[in-house]
């Protein structure tokens, strides 16, 4: 691959989908710069625990496929997702396995030396690699190294501590191109233009507009929101995932990963509420296992959404929680206390530290909490090679899987657009990338999701700017006046934001951001979480009205012109109102519940009205929830026919656990 | 209100139990404009929740900076991430012994009305801004120590070299270090350096030198061996460690460090005899 000498790639994130796309593209002999606000190393990636998911020759021999495992991630997101990137992405994830091998992470071994295996939600077949309970955490320190390496040979070079403010695009309607970035100095408070032929945005999920998530404190989905409000667009919005099991707390609700049942945690409530004896004095009998019971064929390891209701029904509308709180155990207590620590150490270490018991001889009391959000910028990809004459069904183990696992099946490798948003030149990758997850994320999927961007589509980026639009006319070739009309257009909002600190106002609730920030979290959390409605989706709407409203003249804390974090939290909290209404908005529209996405008032699944794609545009013209253009795309299901996802549960038709309120999830305690 | 101290693992477990909610604790902050400039004192009190962390009492400071006088304030800077101790970001040294401020709860520092928690940046580094300081030297002594497989490519070659249970438990145990720095805050022999041209003659720390060994350790990492003994043979190398055994002791992830300085202490002197019989370069 040859590329003209001032060929640049900008890369916006450092976990684990921006440090693969930079490997691969330095590799490839394209300069990476990558931008982050954070050092790399301590990404939000780090958070993920449980594992990886990637067919393997165990798995393989028990008849299980490439196939299934892409079945799989379509049957859990609901249908919602593409199918060609699905496959493409199945197929590629014993790949990515082998490379992170190579690369040195210490996945659990076998007793002969093999990769060991976990069972995850949504499969019955153990295809979850891990390492420890802190899969993520070794995972991001093997890319973070191997950036180090290109980083020391200056084929990398990092901007830590550089937040990421408005994409640079030049021309108008089709012909838009993404040429650069404004970034600020998180420390100096410099803003800046860098000149890019392509940029990737790797900058992750939104949990903070929920407030307390899993996530970490960076992630606030502001770069996503700056992309979408310079006219990228935004997809399935709606589509956001409150994981089961979670530890509230009083800054943020820390993760209990999946890992915990995939090794046998059980999840129950005493069979009689308000029974507060201990729970090692509770009877086997008098235990209601009610996941085990109402799915017996996943039991507890049903996909996230579902376990969220149960666990959301039986403790809001049953009032059957323990301690009739909104809690209920998940119970490792009758495994073996050293095979614990060596496989789920990580968060026995969590929840003993932050609750003060040990989950090794106490069962973990825990609640859903927003985790991850599976809609993000929209993107592009040309289709593979497989062209199916009739779609195809569940796979049926030990028999010849319908498509094989070959690369190219799904995705056609090395296509500009692979995950191109709508701006040419614009990429997204990872959990920005909506591609993947449908309207629910399989566990131990996010990872293999940020990895498989980057390698396989990071190619994509590397022929875009050797051989696309940027190789006739680099960014290194363009009028200066566009990159300082965006840095003066960029400088003029942070002015903005520092003439706003006022000593007279500072005692003023309506506009302080911190407590704008907090209602909007708690609106959010209330209305759009576990169970939604028309009527309090309604009023959520009027809510960040309100909201938006006061930001208009929020007042900045701290006036300060270097490392001033008021400024950067404060312009986050308006990208974050931009955000919530396109998240309320889509699920006010989407009159069905399909996946994560649970209305009370519309709750089958329509696969006539939304089997579709939800795309947000953003009319900066617009007021309020007008500034939202919402539109539906056919979604591509040419390979695998819907079938009602009811994961053999035992009581009812093909419907969702019934619930009667709407949630409070992650808030609860 | 009583004296400043690092309560005991007994003391915190007895602190959690009697610690009511809703009483007002003390937080004294170290405040600074960046390194080099003068810092000073401010108290701020802060009513406690349930559950509630260092972080957690920063953000409502940070909401409302009025000091325990009365006086309103700039909010105060700090640096933080997972907020779950597995990213390193919000290390600080607290009540005079360096820790992460995510995993430090209220009740267990001061479970008594009135208490005080001090809250210092780390002095090894160069302060950015109160509490925020500037680690970049810790990730440059990673450059020094070669902390990585040498793969070939990213693309597609078979699956990594077989690896025993053992042999994994040993590594994961290294590969949990988060680059927090509380090693390197607690050992004598590190000292503050802001010039980073003296980065690679100073010393490299415990963390890079158990990670050194963490790559000897791979079948394939093993190919940089002699480069890594190298470099902790030359000037700011293995022999600078003075054998405190600080590090090990405020490590938060129990890594053992000074196991690693030790094997790493002997291989490089084997290193050296080796070089001197088969004067290799």
């Amino acid at each position: 691959m040859v590329n003209k000498p001032e060929s640049r790639v900008i890369v916006v994130g450092g976990g684990l989908a921006g440090l693969a796309a930079s490997i691969r593209i330095a590799e490839s002999g394209v300069p990476v710069d990558l931008f982050s606000m954070v050092p790399v190393k301590r990404s939000h990636s780090v958070c993920a625990q449980g594992g990886i998911n990637a067919c393997n020759d165990v798995a393989r021999q028990q008849g299980y496929s490439e196939y299934q495992h892409f079945d799989e991630t379509i049957y859990g997101g609901d249908y919602l997702a593409d199918q060609g990137p699905v496959l493409e992405m199945a197929n590629w994830a014993p790949r990515v396995i082998n490379l992170l091998d190579r690369m040195g992470v210490p996945f659990n071994r076998t007793g002969e030396g093999f990769r060991d295996l976990r069972l995850f939600g949504g499969s019955l077949f153990k295809r979850t690699h891990f390492s420890g309970a802190t899969t993520g955490q070794q995972l991001m320190y093997a890319l973070d190294e191997q950036t180090r390496r290109f980083e020391a040979e200056g084929r990398v070079t990092k901007y830590e501590f550089s937040e990421f403010l408005w994409p640079i695009v030049e021309g108008d309607g089709e012909n838009k191109r993404c040429v650069g970035i404004v970034a600020q100095d998180m420390r100096t408070m410099q803003v800046r233009a860098f000149r890019a032929d392509a940029v990737v945005m790797a900058t992750g999920g939104c949990g903070l507009v929920f407030g307390k998530s899993t996530n970490s404190v960076m992630c606030t989905g502001g770069a996503a929101s700056r992309c979408y409000q310079a006219g990228a667009w935004y997809a399935n919005g709606e589509m956001i995932q409150v994981h089961p099991t979670a530890i509230p707390g009083a800054d943020k609700c820390r993760l209990m990963s999946e890992s915990a049942r995939g090794e046998g945690g059980r999840v129950w409530v005493p069979r009689t509420a308000g029974d507060n004896r201990k729970p090692a004095d509770i009877p086997e009998g008098e235990r209601w296992y009610f996941l085990e019971e109402k799915y017996p064929g996943y039991g507890n390891l049903v996909p996230r959404d579902i376990a969220t209701r149960e666990i959301f029904d039986v403790c809001v509308n049953q009032n059957m929680g323990v301690d009739a709180g909104n809690q209920v155990y998940l119970d490792l207590t009758h495994k073996d206390p050293e095979y614990l620590t060596r496989k789920l150490g990580g968060i026995m270490d969590i929840y003993e530290k932050f609750v003060g018991d040990d989950p090794r001889y106490t069962p973990m009391k825990i609640f859903p909490a927003v985790h991850y959000s599976m809609g993000g910028l929209w993107t592009k990809f040309t289709p593979g090679s497989y062209r199916p004459n009739a779609q195809h069904g569940l796979h049926k183990p030990g028999q010849v899987p319908p498509i094989d696992g070959e690369i190219g099946r799904g995705m056609s490798p090395g296509a500009h657009d692979n995950a191109m948003t709508n701006i040419d030149g614009l990429y997204a990758f990872g959990e920005v990338n909506f591609a993947y997850h449908g309207a629910t994320r399989l566990g131990a999927n996010a990872l293999l999701s940020c990895i498989f961007d980057g390698l396989f589509c990071g190619n994509s980026v590397v022929n875009f700017v050797t051989a696309g639009a940027p190789s006739e006319r680099p960014a290194a070739s363009l009028d200066q006046r566009l990159f300082d009309e965006c840095v003066s257009a960029e400088q003029g909002k942070v002015d903005r934001l520092l003439q706003s600190v006022d000593s007279a106002r500072a005692a003023d609730e309506a506009t302080n951001p911190y407590r704008i920030a907090i209602e909007m979290g708690e609106e959010m959390t209330a209305a759009c979480t576990v169970v939604k409605t028309g009527e309090r989706l309604t009023k959520t709407i009027d809510k960040l009205a309100e909201l938006r409203e006061r930001y208009a003249s929020v007042c900045l804390g701290d006036s300060a012109t270097w490392t001033n974090q008021s400024l950067s939290f404060t312009r986050s909290v308006g990208d974050m109102l931009i955000l919530a209404e396109v998240i309320a908005k889509g699920s006010l529209q989407r009159e069905e519940s399909r996946g994560s996405h649970y209305r009370l008032d519309f709750p089958e699944r329509d696969d006539e009205r939304f089997l579709k794609t939800t795309i947000a545009e953003f009319d900066p013209a617009g007021t309020g929830p007008e500034a939202h253009r919402l539109t539906y795309r056919d979604v591509d299901t040419t390979l695998v026919k819907p079938r009602p996802r009811t994961y053999g549960r035992v009581d009812a038709k093909a419907e969702p656990a019934k619930a009667k309120a709407p949630a409070t999830a992650g808030a609860a305690s | 209100m009583s004296a400043v101290h690092v309560p005991s693992e007994t003391e915190r477990i007895a602190n959690r139990k009697k610690a009511k909610p809703g009483r007002t604790v003390r937080f004294r902050i170290k405040r600074c404009a960046g390194h080099g400039k003068p810092a000073s004192w401010e108290d701020f009190d802060v009513v406690t929740e349930p559950g509630m962390n260092v972080i957690s009492a920063l953000q409502r400071i940070a909401a409302n900076p009025v000091t325990s006088e009365g006086s309103r304030t700039t909010p105060v800077v700090w640096d933080s991430g997972c907020l779950e101790e597995v990213c390193g970001a919000c290390t600080m040294v607290i009540n005079g012994r360096v820790r992460q401020s995510c995993s430090c709860l209220v009740d267990e520092y001061a479970p008594e009305a009135g208490d005080v928690i001090t809250l210092e940046p780390m002095s090894k580094f160069p302060v950015v801004r109160d509490l925020w300081v500037d680690r970049q030297r810790l990730f440059h002594s990673l450059k020094r120590a070669k902390a990585w497989v040498p793969i070939d490519g990213t693309y597609a070659a078979g699956s990594g070299p077989k690896e025993s249970p053992d042999r994994q438990g040993t590594r994961y145990a290294l590969s949990e270090c988060m680059s927090c720095g509380c090693c390197l805050e607690a050992c004598p022999q590190f000292t503050i350096e802001d010039d980073d041209a003296k980065w690679d003659e100073s010393f490299i720390g415990a963390h890079a030198i158990s990670q050194a060994r963490l790559f000897n350790l791979h079948d394939t990492g093993k190919r940089l061996e002699s480069d890594r003994l190298e470099a902790l043979a030359s000037k700011g190398g293995v022999s600078d460690c003075g054998n405190a055994q600080n590090c090990v002791k405020v490590c938060p992830k129990h890594i053992p460090l000074t196991e690693s300085i030790a094997a790493m202490g002997r291989a490089v002197t084997i290193h050296r005899v080796k070089k001197f019989f088969t004067s290799k370069k």
